[in-house]
């Protein structure tokens, strides 16, 4: 568990989150989607990482790919529907940056949203931190 | 994201009900992420499986490992108790010797896999699997028609295990007992930091090691002054995470994968534990019968050719159809490889065969591989 403190800045608040621990910056029309922060450590050392190939189109609330520690298997799900438009090929050879940055540079794709209003439905840093405490409570 | 634990038998959500040790509290403050594993609240890992993984093959790893079960076997008959219910010939244990054995069923499968150690003529003190104790308790008094005293004496020990190229280095500074004396699957009686307990050169990683049984009120004692005589080395706590690891690239069995009710120690490769010139066992018959007709399938290394790790019960598709599941599976942090055993017929099972494993629904490439996938080069 992270510590959730009050330091209050380890999600940026420029992202927003799912309940399944991924996160999407929306920079017009396209999304760029990754894991958090506590979802890597919650998996701990990465090794694997099986992702789709760009033009393949995913769903909201529906996975997309697969992350891989020494003890787990995680699936991946989509904040958004849309076409995949980037996928982090770099990722391939190199999970483990994952663990490393989570919310920068190892994201996992990108996507042409398509229905913005999708992302009403998703949470800010601020109530993804306060699911997480309240997640930590039970 | 959605969590698939359970894969090492490791699940994630900690429940009221499980056993502490008494280093619960040491692990907490140490950050560890803590797990259920057979009944027990356990840390699965600290600073990263990876890390201490690689700090066991190079240096050396620091285990709780109090949730295993001790059971005494006492008095005039309790080798012969002993001989009946194991397979391996405890006789030839001379005092203060051990060996790896296992507890059979009349089908030649196991009860448990444990280590017997001789502490004395009529002294017997098996370690065995945290979710198995009571069932092996059981089993044993059980078939106790040989008037010996048996003893669950699970909550009067503590186990720490040291392991690692270091291990004996460490051990050094904290006990006067001459290590270069204790031969790999001895023991003695020993004072470690300060502290009176059974010392063996036994482990479960493949590397040189010890596994220290001693009172658990000294526990917290023994577990700080041990992290901080091996500091200078490198020591560091590990967890059960790299526990699986490590055991899987030594390619040693873990109950509830490799062995379980429905599988014979000939099957499981360990036909090297199953003493057929000794007095009569319990499974010695169906396993001398399956010696003469032959095994329904054999436990074979894996090693993924492919993009892909092989977890727990994947299937295994050789010419167009599933022969076997895969019985452990893991990325293995010192080879660097996605590694596995499994279980396959035994027309299929030699070396270098082309397989492929099924991974959410395709098929990925693999070939079988000798086993064990890693040996320790001994000095």
């Amino acid at each position: 568990m992270p510590e959730l403190g009050d330091e209050g800045l380890m999600y940026p608040p420029e992202l927003l989150y799912t309940k399944d621990h991924e996160w999407i910056r929306v920079d017009e029309s396209i999304g760029t989607i990754g894991i958090t922060d506590y979802a890597q450590q919650q998996l701990g050392d990465i090794v694997f990482v099986e992702l789709p190939k760009p033009g393949d189109h995913v769903t909201a609330k529906e996975t997309f790919g697969t992350v891989e520690s020494v003890k787990a298997v995680s699936e991946v799900y989509s904040p958004v529907t849309g076409e995949i438009v980037a996928v982090n090929s770099k990722l391939q050879d190199a999970p483990e940056k994952i663990n490393a940055d989570p919310h920068g540079n190892a994201w996992l794709i990108r996507v042409r949203l398509a229905d913005h209003h999708e992302i009403e439905a998703l949470m800010t840093a601020e109530q993804y931190q306060a699911y997480l405490k309240e997640e930590a409570g039970h | 994201m959605e969590l698939h634990f359970g894969a090492n038998g490791v699940a994630t959500q900690v429940k009221v009900a499980l056993k502490r040790t008494a280093l619960n509290a040491a692990h907490n403050a140490a950050g560890a992420k803590m797990v259920e594993f057979g009944g027990w609240e356990m840390p699965v890992e600290y600073s990263g499986i990876m890390q201490e993984h690689l700090a066991v093959r190079t240096r050396a790893g620091l285990f709780d490992v109090s949730h295993m079960g001790e059971i005494e076997l006492r008095g005039r008959q309790a080798l012969s108790l002993l001989q009946y219910i194991t397979s391996n010939d405890a006789s030839r244990l001379k005092v203060c010797q051990a060996q790896y054995s296992a507890l059979m069923y009349p089908s030649g499968s196991v009860v448990d896999d444990c280590v017997v150690h001789r502490l004395g003529e009529d002294h017997f003190f098996l370690c065995v699997n945290a979710a198995n104790t009571d069932k092996d308790f059981d089993w044993i008094v059980e078939h106790n028609s040989f008037d010996a005293d048996v003893r669950n004496v699970s909550s009067d020990y503590s186990q720490l295990a040291l392991q690692g190229p270091r291990a004996a280095d460490i051990l050094a500074k904290v006990t006067d007992t001459d290590l270069a004396a204790l031969k790999y699957y001895w023991v003695c009686r020993a004072t470690c930091c300060g502290v009176e307990g059974w010392l063996a050169r036994t482990g479960y990683t493949g590397e040189d090691g010890f596994e220290f049984y001693f009172p658990p009120t000294e526990s917290e004692p023994v577990w700080e002054k041990l992290l901080a005589a091996g500091k200078p080395e490198g020591l560091i706590p590990a967890g059960l995470g790299a526990r699986n690891t490590l055991r899987l690239e030594a390619a040693y069995p873990l109950y509830g994968h490799e062995l379980d009710e429905e599988t014979t120690l000939l099957e499981a490769g360990l036909g090297w534990i199953c003493k057929f010139d000794k007095e009569d066992f319990i499974g010695r018959e169906a396993l001398l019968a399956q010696k003469q007709h032959g095994i329904r399938k054999k436990l074979v290394g894996l090693e993924m050719a492919g993009r892909g790790i092989a977890r727990d019960a994947y299937p295994v598709w050789i010419d167009n159809r599933v022969v076997g599941r895969v019985s452990s599976g893991s990325y293995a942090p010192y080879l660097k490889k996605n590694i596995g055993l499994a279980y396959v017929p035994p027309e299929y099972a030699e070396t270098g065969r082309e397989i492929q494993v099924e991974i959410r629904g395709s098929r990925v490439a693999a070939r079988l591989a000798p086993l064990p996938f890693y040996k320790r080069s001994r000095a």
